[in-house]
């Protein structure tokens, strides 16, 4: 009797410890996101998205590093998306599983681990000083490109992978070629779990900072930029200068406030609309 | 006929995209490779540098015996240090260390006597040397050519044993900038360390509890927490971790600065979360239901069966999510840059500033001028990084293969 009401209390014991820590990282995540969210919020003004930032970057705006985000962001999804797709669709559905696959999937795990200012050093030492593009939206953008690469190639493949060979099958019974019936029944069904990933990879490339660094932004510029070769300022960026190196840290801890505000919402608001699309499109299945 | 031809061009463009799949495939494999070559031939440039600064020389008098000296040594000497030549092990008459940089001529020699164009400092340095045989000159290298008369020291090249033996890091030191990386790995391994010891048991307990005893409901929230702490930005931890932590610290321990080793692993071990709840709880979730259902059958209860029976079957995939989670805490580096002070200094306890190798680079590469030994000093470190994630992963990889011959 003894030894079970022991174990009775073992095993409370320690499922209220495991309740207890899971909390404690639940409260964390939020006292994070309140943190941000409810010191941000004030800083935020139709001006403060869409004006220059002002007096050493302590008053004004934001603007032109919200701009700057999004072409670095776009600029490397235009690259990284349709090789990323395409190689998942090769490992998937061509590669088989020799040692070539296992190669190349160890080396996109390589890449993918990689951690991210390895990739500023290298987007800096290949596309800014050898290609000589200099500190340019393309550099940053190619950059941030490579980093996104792993994660489409992944989705891609994951999302692949989920599709019942029996469509498969039946296609290429019917006569369709190998192409055919990738394009135009496993694609199809494959294509709202790649769009989530994709929009879940847009959230993390565009609160990256390392890898552009050196390859695409700059401190402080009062306007915007005219090709893909100037130079950008980016919102991640940006609060990491006026947060840590300023020309007054105190004046600007309200833009520091703003921009923290401006990146998380960019996160949360990816996250939503990954999450309504991954429910919507289950949905769609199930009602089939 | 027509048929035919239809068959061809479907066939040829049947070819032309399994071509361009093959091309997009190995795609990943080119850039590691090109990522690797850059790298290293960017870095291992530092390895044919000079020991003293790019285009300056060491000389002393013709006399001194003295052959070799370490860039360490010749950084105590400019920085008075070392005051007097027996401490290097030379024998001299005149034993006193006297320091001759390009400003003090002129208190050794009448400055009007120095030609307007400088082409008699040779000649100047070589007499002022003469007359001083206990002095060390640090001179231009164009100073030390014509008409010079004195010995010039021939130090070498920056070697392995400096750079990876080195305690110190100080790479705009004059005259000798030193490269000595144990402090900043010392750094690196006291944050992620730290960080791993605070995450660990966070991260196992949240995946026990997901994969174990969370209702549905529960589940549905605490999936989306862990993939927005996911998201969240490396460079919003690190304000967070500024603005929030550092002074939390700071008055908890009572120090001068907050920014230490500890506020990095605080900040580190949140960001690892993530990583080690993922994995883990994809290995908790593989064990086979009649392993659990036997052990249950058998009178256990749910807890003695995840102690007994779920967490040894799955302990490989648990610990090769730790394992990513220690390789995604070394390479981060904007949310270290920002809370850990970045004193190059080994660190001895978590309550100092501390730097790591990420931060480094990227505190440091801005300032440091394109193909100099310091900008190739920074290439070298990421050489590091990039082989420590390397062996992280093939670590990951044999752990993951064992644990598919124990499946099979």
């Amino acid at each position: 009797m003894d030894y079970n009401k022991r174990k009775k209390l073992n095993q409370a014991s320690a499922f209220w410890i495991f309740r207890i820590m899971s909390l404690a990282v639940i409260a964390i995540l939020f006292w994070i996101l309140g943190f941000i969210i409810v010191n941000g919020f004030q800083a935020i003004s139709w001006d403060f998205l869409t004006k220059m930032p002002e007096d050493g970057m302590t008053k004004g705006g934001i603007y032109p590093a919200i701009i700057g985000t999004l072409c670095l962001t776009a600029g490397s999804m235009i690259f990284a998306f349709p090789i990323g797709v395409l190689s998942g669709i090769y490992l998937n559905e061509y590669a088989g599983k020799g040692w070539i696959v296992r190669f190349i999937r160890m080396m996109t795990n390589n890449l993918g681990s990689i951690p991210s200012i390895v990739f500023g050093l290298f987007g800096m030492s290949l596309f800014v000083n050898t290609l000589d593009f200099g500190d340019s939206i393309i550099a940053g953008s190619l950059t941030l490109g490579l980093l996104a690469l792993p994660v489409v190639i992944r989705t891609t493949e994951e999302a692949l992978k989920q599709i019942d060979n029996s469509y498969r099958t039946g296609s290429l019974a019917l006569g369709a070629t190998k192409l055919q019936t990738i394009v135009k029944v496993v694609l199809p069904m494959a294509f709202p779990n790649i769009i989530t990933g994709l929009i879940l990879s847009v959230g993390r490339v565009s609160g990256e900072t390392a890898p552009i660094m050196f390859t695409a932004v700059a401190y402080f510029l009062p306007m915007l930029p005219s090709s893909i070769f100037d130079q950008v300022m980016a919102l991640p960026y940006h609060l990491y200068v006026i947060s840590t190196s300023g020309t007054d840290i105190e004046a600007s801890r309200t833009m520091a406030y703003g921009t923290a505000f401006v990146l998380i919402m960019i996160v949360l608001i990816l996250n939503l609309i990954a999450n309504a699309l991954r429910r919507y499109f289950s949905n769609k299945v199930k009602t089939n | 006929m027509r048929k035919k031809m239809f068959r061809g061009k479907k066939y040829f463009i049947e070819a032309l995209w399994e071509g361009l799949l093959k091309i997009s495939g190995s795609v990943t494999s080119i850039i590691i490779i090109l990522i690797v070559l850059f790298l290293f031939s960017e870095g291992m440039g530092i390895f044919k540098k000079k020991v003293v600064e790019d285009g300056y020389v060491i000389a002393v008098n013709k006399n001194n015996p003295v052959k070799d000296l370490s860039p360490e040594q010749i950084k105590n000497i400019f920085d008075v240090k070392i005051v007097s030549w027996k401490e290097l092990g030379v024998n001299i008459n005149e034993d006193e260390i006297t320091l001759l940089r390009l400003d003090d001529i002129p208190n050794y020699f009448p400055e009007d006597q120095i030609a307007e164009d400088m082409s008699n400092l040779p000649q100047i340095i070589s007499q002022i040397l003469k007359e001083h045989p206990g002095m060390i000159a640090f001179i231009p290298e164009d100073f030390a050519k014509k008409g010079f008369s004195e010995k010039v020291l021939d130090l070498g090249n920056i070697n392995l044993k400096e750079f990876f033996g080195g305690k110190e890091w100080f790479p705009t030191a004059q005259p000798a900038p030193q490269f000595g990386v144990i402090p900043i790995v010392m750094g690196t391994l006291w944050v992620s360390l730290g960080a791993i010891l605070i995450a660990l048991p966070f991260g196992i307990a949240v995946a026990i509890y997901s994969a174990e005893l969370a209702s549905k409901k529960v589940h549905k929230i605490l999936k989306p927490v862990i993939e927005l702490l996911a998201g969240i930005p490396s460079v919003v931890y690190g304000f967070f971790g500024l603005i929030v932590i550092v002074p939390l610290i700071q008055k908890v321990f009572n120090l001068d600065v907050g920014e230490t080793g500890l506020a990095g692993s605080i900040v580190l071990a949140i960001m690892a979360l993530p990583t080690i709840i993922t994995i883990a709880e994809d290995a908790l979730r593989s064990t086979p239901r009649a392993m659990k259902e036997a052990s249950l059958a058998l009178g256990a209860n749910k807890w003695q069966t995840i102690l007994k029976v779920t967490i040894p079957y799955s302990i490989s995939g648990i610990t090769a999510g730790v394992v990513l989670g220690i390789g995604r805490a070394i390479g981060e580096t904007m949310a270290v840059l920002m809370v850990t002070g970045n004193a190059a200094v080994i660190p001895h306890t978590l309550l100092e500033p501390v730097r790591t190798i990420p931060a480094t680079i990227a505190a440091e590469l801005g300032e440091a001028p394109k193909g100099g030994a310091h900008y190739e000093a920074l290439f070298v470190l990421g050489c590091i990084l990039f082989i420590i994630t390397l062996i992280i992963n093939l670590v990951v990889e044999y752990i993951s293969s064992k644990n598919k011959n124990k499946v099979a």
